[in-house]
């Protein structure tokens, strides 16, 4: 148990844990300035992973009645409504622009800036879910990505409290935890997951990670060229407190905006330390009680002398 | 609520009723006011309850095992006694909290340094049969020398199973714990002694708890000391200790706690009314202080301010503009500040 496998930059999870020979880690690239918010990917990860109906509630968040990522949603498609003029967003590279969408005044929408963003489970390089499971059912696959085994899970719930992003949950109606598994199946048999191929616009991009991660660095580079200085990634950086997220995005507003923490860290970073304090603390518990049967033994004895 | 906040906008931190803001207003946006994080599904009773007769329990060993070194034979029996209870209806609440029950043998299925709960699962099945021999053999009078050598387990324990679970509730992205993952170990050591020194002196003759009553005066004050370090260390995320359900309980716990140990220390050794008095003032303060801090935690997960504008900070510490592209804006909002 070294610091470089609780926080930092970890090239290599899978081989860490233990996959030899692994190959490339895959993840997502979100990139939510082309997302329309049709939420074909909730749709779909909806059937092909089977999950159940969580809810027909009318929230009153704007296009949003699925509220958030949970136990039976494994992508949420947030939309924000902003009273600021919509951006100049190019389509990206490479992508064939239909007549109708070229003659479409994109400024039409007058002061309201509309924006959509799929989440996912992050699937960090440092995942607190994965560290603090007491039975192992949460583990690293060969692909890089956390998954829960199901038939493994009590449903301590303590992988709850411990996600940065508030992604994983237990279903009320089991009792275990559910998150997306990065449609390990599909991945197993070749195929990329459900959401990123119901993906009309290509604003999920599924790949291994190092590729998502050039090509996103091109995008927002020409997003900065076009005049769009909003966009930023989020969640792309080894370096951060997750050691970097294998789901990652591009973003026009800051992340709190979308729902996500500006700069998560790993729970566990800090757990060398707590060990320590918990150790001092019981040896401070044993000392006080030792004093306390001194200290009257000693007093008694003087007033004797 | 009244109805949903628009994202993005600048949500102002306002004082609830009657309670004074210790922190100066902060601004941050959210999603429609919704948390970041996810709270537990914990329930009060049965984790907060398990972090209080845990302490009761691991303290109580090792009170008993002082006791029966120094010939305390009433006082020593009730520890082990009160130790067995205390770890067994541990034991059911944690199974009883578990969304699959019947699945709890999975607790021991690896062992896990960087899971707090692997190893307070591996430390309770260490603990409780060495509590469990301990109290059997006082009580049974049989085995002495067994009863002796579980008596010096379950002491060589018992800290380790009162203070983890503060690295239990730490060891998440819940901000009240982890801001405070410091001191929450010395805070549940101190609880934890109040609980077992409180056990004491309703159980024993007073003739037996010079030490236990010296132990409650320490503890009140090193649960007062390690309370106030936590909050100053927590910031804004002090709040939560100190508004709503948590800071009606923490108020609770410190007037407990302080009676306690001013009855025990100046009329349990005279007067047996006293001494219980004072013993169960000192269990149900320990009692809020765990049941004060789960509710802290509790609210501290549930408003997306204590996740968002503590990081916000870390990222300026200056109090500078944020970082990046985001500072020239087009529509002239003003760059949000992580705080004043």
């Amino acid at each position: 148990m070294t610091d470089s496998l609780l926080s930092g930059p970890e090239p290599d999870p899978a081989g860490d844990a233990g996959h030899a020979g692994a190959p490339p880690r895959v993840g997502f690239f979100t990139d939510t300035s082309v997302c329309i918010g049709c939420k074909a990917c909730e749709v779909a990860c909806k059937e092909w992973n089977a999950l159940p109906e969580d809810g027909l509630t009318l929230t009153g968040m704007s296009y949003d009645n699925t509220a958030g990522l949970g136990a039976s949603t494994w992508r949420h498609v947030a939309f924000i409504e902003q009273s600021a003029p919509q951006p100049p967003v190019p389509a990206p590279e490479g992508r064939t622009v239909l007549p109708l969408a070229e003659d479409a005044d994109q400024s039409a929408g007058g002061d309201l800036r509309w924006l959509m963003s799929s989440d996912v489970c992050k699937h960090c390089t440092h995942a607190a879910c994965l560290d603090i499971c007491p039975t192992g059912s949460l583990f690293r696959t060969e692909f890089g990505t956390v998954v829960v085994q199901e038939d493994i899970c009590n449903g301590c719930g303590y992988c709850v409290p411990a996600c940065p992003y508030g992604v994983i949950e237990q279903r009320p109606s089991d009792g275990r935890a559910f998150k997306c598994t990065l449609c390990y199946d599909r991945l197993g048999a070749g195929q990329e997951p459900a959401c990123a191929k119901a993906c009309p616009t290509e604003s999920i991009r599924f790949g291994p990670l190092d590729e998502l991660r050039e090509r996103a660095a091109l995008r927002v580079d020409q997003l900065h060229a076009a005049g769009v200085p909003q966009a930023r990634l989020y969640g792309h950086d080894p370096a951060d407190g997750v050691g970097g997220d294998g789901a990652f995005f591009l973003l026009l507003d800051e992340p709190e905006v979308y729902g996500l923490p500006p700069d998560p860290q790993v729970t566990t970073r800090d757990l060398p330390a707590m060990w320590r304090h918990a150790g001092a603390a019981a040896l401070s518990l044993a000392g006080g009680f030792a004093l306390s049967f001194a200290l009257p033994a000693v007093l008694r004895g003087r007033g004797r002398r | 609520m009244t109805g949903p906040d628009r994202p993005g906008d600048r949500r102002t931190r306002r004082s609830r009723k009657g309670e004074e803001l210790m922190v100066p207003r902060a601004e941050f946006a959210s999603y429609y006011g919704r948390p970041v994080i996810k709270a537990p599904s914990w329930s009060a009773r049965d984790i907060a309850g398990y972090f209080f007769l845990g302490g009761l329990a691991g303290a109580g060993s090792v009170l008993a095992a002082g006791a029966q070194l120094t010939g305390r034979t009433t006082l020593a029996t009730g520890m082990k006694v009160s130790s067995l209870a205390a770890v067994s209806l541990s034991a059911a609440a944690l199974v009883h909290d578990l969304g699959r029950p019947a699945r709890f043998g999975n607790m021991l299925r690896v062992i896990k340094p960087t899971s707090p709960m692997s190893v307070g699962s591996w430390l309770l099945s260490g603990y409780g049969p060495a509590a469990g021999a301990a109290a059997v053999c006082a009580v049974s009078g049989r085995l002495p020398r067994a009863g002796a050598a579980a008596t010096a387990a379950a002491a060589a324990l018992g800290p380790a199973v009162a203070t983890y679970t503060a690295v239990l509730a730490a060891d998440t992205a819940v901000p009240a714990w982890h801001g405070a993952h410091r001191e929450l170990p010395y805070l549940f050591a101190a609880s934890a002694t109040a609980a077992a020194s409180g056990t004491a002196l309703v159980l024993a003759p007073p003739r037996e708890t010079a030490p236990v009553r010296c132990a409650a005066v320490l503890a009140a004050a090193a649960d007062a000391a390690a309370m106030r370090a936590a909050k100053r260390r927590l910031g804004m995320v002090a709040e939560t200790y100190r508004a709503g359900r948590a800071g009606r309980l923490l108020r609770g716990a410190e007037l407990l706690l302080g009676a306690g140990a001013v009855t025990a220390a100046l009329g349990a050794r005279r007067s047996r009314a006293a001494a219980v008095t004072a013993g169960l003032a000192l269990l149900a303060g320990s009692a809020c202080t765990r049941f004060g801090v789960f509710a802290a935690g509790i609210a501290s997960a549930q408003d997306p301010a204590y996740t968002v504008v503590p990081q916000r900070a870390a990222m300026n510490p200056s109090g500078g503009p944020g970082p990046g592209p985001a500072t020239d804006r087009p529509d002239g909002r003003t760059e949000q500040q992580a705080s004043d």
